[in-house]
């Protein structure tokens, strides 16, 4: 059995006070060079804030999608109607203005903030002192994948004499068998 | 390339209808930061004394900080100034805290300037690059949040930030505020000034970059100040009430414990405390109606501390709306009520038609005095209600609609006084240069807060005040608390922690200790802190306002060198604060300030010293380099860099040209 590596980042959306710290500071981490501009519009992060309806959502832009949906999706949730598509993750979806750089419309998407060596926590999570955001790594077993005979003998050869090789060999008997 | 700031203003000449995109000169930066610093510099050169507070040429200047935008924790205040407020005739000042101001700089200008007069209501509409001056016909009359919802909807923009006026600004309300979000600029009467331009609302969402000039150094700045903020907010102040133990604004939303407020200062209209006021029955009660109205804790852009709370209950028939801090009790108190649903209910309307939290209620109480006094009778107020708290919504209406007698009382206790004279005069007791003051009645004469609300010309004692507890500690407290007060000024620390040390022993107690110089150096550092935080955008609640704040004179140079790239040391940002604050003084002074405006209410203590009194301000004067009259001489304008700022009341005659401070002040001066 093989190990991964799953990264969460946990949002209580009931403790979130609004203050938008994790697009500021998600924003500057991710500025080229490091931290040396902020601009909340290019944050991979967004907090979804209409006080008066009191609702306060924190949501991590997701990968990119190239179309829009064939149906957009309203929430209303405990008698607050959440704004259109107000929980969709996708990055510079066409039909929105979100998670897509201001600058040149490239899609925006969480990484948890990689880097090397590794944060302790992504930016988000680290300046979120009221806990609405909060940060799990775990490692999920995953059943390895099994190879099949023909793969095993390949793989010997490839290790014996090289993937050049084998691979111009397979493309030159490819060619004579098809003549 | 500019860094922390944009390096532009925006100018709007709503007579006009013209918008300009101005560079600014970096220059500046270095003499006056920016926020309250580039704001008066301006406002000097474009806004003569001559300039009546109606008038097209009277300026509104909404300003960002100079560390807005940047990742600087709590850097988010708005700060406005107007050239001439109509209730005291100097310069307007007032701060709220929001998104506002960190939205105007990504929006690429660090202010918006705004002249003229538009002939119909109109909003001002700042995306990006595109701003538009928009009909806003339709929003007559709207309260100062639905007006912000409606404009977002119009646009179709919900992350626009709003600041907007209710009833009150557009019909001039002498204490009008500006209002955004939970917070509200509402002193001084900014909100007739924009409502007088035509000017509903403004709008703005930016999407551009602000850079620092030294990234990694800076965020390591603003980690370091987050730390503290966790660990400060764990570790309150001994020995102070609770609300005033941890950071932020008064922690009125997240505590219920109101014992401070409500028997430490005066009810009715400034009038008496209710020391027995505080038990465990009114406890309970208002804990329930605090816990029924609360749904939220909420805090201002890039802060965790939630020093706002949303207020939605079904019992006060109202829209939800938003508060903060003492706003909860200063109806209550005022109405001498022990109601608090009723706090909550006329907050908010208030809150909608935009008028100061802090005047319209003292203003309310002095109308009911005068009508028990016979001098306002049923002629002037036809059917007003017997109940306090009925008069105090029959006598909102009035104000903000300017109808009635509510036309007189919309100018503030101070003008209404003279208005209906009768001995009306007499009643006006709370205030000072013309403005409601605080309402605190005290025993002994404390000379710090002597000054403090004298001298300040903000006026407002929440905008001077900070750093120190208002009480002596715990005899058994104060080494501990010295130990790790690293907030005090490096040429005053020794003093300030003996200060501490020493105060509440035997003989030392007000008035006459600590001894004068003691009390200028304490002064002078509360004051400079708020200036400087009025210059950064940085909120006072995580800086000069509560008592070891994570920002403060040792590590705010660090912060503003790394943001902007000048060479700011603890000395020079001294000086830049000393600066701004000549500057605010030479304006005042230019519009008539002088020494007789300079005196806190007559009966804001019992006790009361007038020689000594004269003593110390005497003494403050010079210590701060001012003549007799409060006028910062020639020699301290010169040496500020403000030569033309001497020259022109030099030439006014306001200033004598061979007129220098006393040889004490001079030696002083010489050494730094």
């Amino acid at each position: 059995m093989a190990k991964k590596k799953v990264k969460v980042i946990k949002v209580n959306a009931d403790e979130c006070n609004g203050c938008r710290a994790c697009e500021v500071f998600c924003a500057a981490f991710h500025a080229q060079p490091q931290y040396s501009s902020v601009n909340p519009a290019k944050a991979r992060i967004r907090v979804i804030h209409d006080p008066i309806k009191n609702i306060f959502l924190p949501v991590l832009a997701g990968p990119h999608t190239e179309a829009e949906c064939l149906a957009r999706d309203k929430y209303t949730v405990d008698g607050k109607e959440y704004e259109e598509c107000a929980f969709c993750r996708a990055a510079a979806c066409p039909s929105r203005e979100v998670f897509k750089d201001p600058d040149s419309g490239l899609p925006l998407k969480c990484d948890a903030c990689e880097t090397e060596p590794p944060l302790e926590e992504p930016w988000c999570v680290k300046v979120c002192l009221v806990d609405a955001l909060t940060y799990e790594e775990r490692e999920e077993e995953v059943e390895e994948e099994k190879l099949d005979e023909l793969e095993i003998g390949l793989e010997s050869l490839v290790n014996r004499y090289g993937l050049d090789k084998v691979m111009d060999t397979m493309a030159r008997i490819a060619a004579s068998k098809r003549g | 390339m500019r860094y922390a700031e944009t390096g532009y203003n925006l100018e709007i000449d709503l007579s006009r209808g013209s918008i300009e995109k101005v560079p600014t000169d970096p220059k500046w930066t270095e003499l006056f930061l920016g926020g309250l610093g580039t704001n008066v510099k301006i406002l000097w050169d474009r806004v003569g004394p001559e300039v009546e507070p109606f008038s097209p040429d009277n300026l509104l200047v909404l300003s960002a900080g100079l560390l807005e935008g940047t990742p600087a924790i709590g850097a988010n205040r708005t700060i406005i100034s107007a050239g001439v407020s109509p209730q005291t005739s100097f310069m307007a000042f007032s701060m709220m805290g929001g998104f506002f101001g960190p939205e105007l700089k990504h929006a690429g200008y660090d202010k918006v300037i705004i002249r003229g007069k538009s002939p119909d209501l109109v909003y001002l509409w700042i995306n990006d690059d595109k701003v538009e001056i928009r009909d806003a016909s339709h929003l007559r009359g709207k309260g100062a949040l639905e007006t912000a919802q409606l404009i977002r909807e119009e646009l179709k923009e919900p992350k626009a930030q709003v600041a907007a006026i209710g009833l009150a600004g557009e019909n001039r309300v002498y204490f009008a505020s500006v209002e955004h979000f939970r917070s509200s600029a509402s002193r001084l009467g900014l909100g007739a000034i924009m409502g007088d331009k035509g000017l509903k609302a403004i709008a703005v969402r930016g999407t551009k970059d602000i850079y620092v000039a030294q990234p990694s150094k800076f965020v390591e700045l603003c980690d370091e100040v987050l730390k503290y903020i966790e660990w400060r907010e764990k570790n309150p102040i001994k020995g102070v009430p609770a609300i005033l133990a941890t950071i932020g604004a008064p922690q009125e939303m997240k505590l219920t414990d109101e014992s401070w407020h409500t028997t430490s200062f005066a009810w009715g209209h400034a009038r008496q405390r209710r020391k027995d006021f505080w038990n465990e029955e009114i406890e309970k009660k208002w804990t329930e109606i605090h816990e029924k109205a609360i749904k939220r804790l909420v805090s201002c852009y890039n802060c965790p501390v939630r020093c706002g709370a949303i207020i939605a209950y079904p019992a006060l028939e109202l829209p939800t709306y938003m508060m903060k801090c003492y706003t909860k009790l200063t109806y209550v108190m005022a109405a001498w009520t022990d109601n608090l649903e009723f706090g909550y209910k006329i907050a908010g309307k208030a809150h909608d038609y935009g008028i100061d939290g802090f005047t319209a209620p003292q203003v309310m109480a002095f109308a009911i005095e005068l009508y028990e006094a016979g001098i306002l009778t049923d002629k002037d107020l036809p059917g007003f209600p017997s109940s306090n708290e009925e008069r105090f919504f029959y006598l909102l209406e009035k104000i903000v609609r300017r109808e009635g007698i509510g036309d007189i009382l919309a100018n503030g206790v101070y003008w209404a006084a003279r208005q209906i004279g009768k001995g009306a005069e007499e009643f006006d007791h709370n205030t000072t240069k013309k403005h409601e003051q605080m309402v605190i009645k005290l025993g002994m004469l404390n000379p710090i807060y002597f000054l403090m609300y004298g001298t300040g010309e903000k006026a407002n004692i929440t905008q001077i005040e900070g750093q120190i507890p208002q009480a002596p500690l715990p005899k058994d407290y104060r080494e501990e608390f010295i130990k790790d007060w690293i907030q005090v000024p490096t040429k005053y620390a020794e003093r300030f922690k003996q200060f501490i040390l020493e105060w509440g022993d035997e003989g030392k107690v007000f008035p006459f200790w600590p001894p004068i110089d003691l009390v200028c150096e304490l002064v002078e550092w509360q004051e400079t802190m708020h200036y400087i935080d009025d210059s950064t955008g940085i909120c006072a609640g995580l800086s000069s306002f509560p008592i070891k704040p994570p920002y403060h004179i040792r590590n705010l140079p660090l912060l503003i060198s790394a943001a902007t790239g000048l060479d700011m040391d603890e000395d020079k940002l001294w000086e830049v604060a000393r600066r701004i604050r000549n500057f605010v003084r030479a304006y005042n002074v230019r519009r008539g300030l002088r020494r007789q405006d300079d005196y806190p209410p007559k009966d804001h203590w019992k006790k009361r010293f007038p020689e000594y009194e004269e003593k110390l301000l005497d003494s403050y004067y010079e210590f701060k380099g001012w003549n007799k009259e409060g006028i910062p001489t020639k020699k301290t304008l010169e040496k500020l860099g403000l030569d033309y700022v001497a020259e022109d009341l030099i030439k006014r005659g306001i200033l004598k040209d061979e007129e220098v401070p006393s040889k004490e002040t001079l030696a002083e001066t010489e050494k730094k």
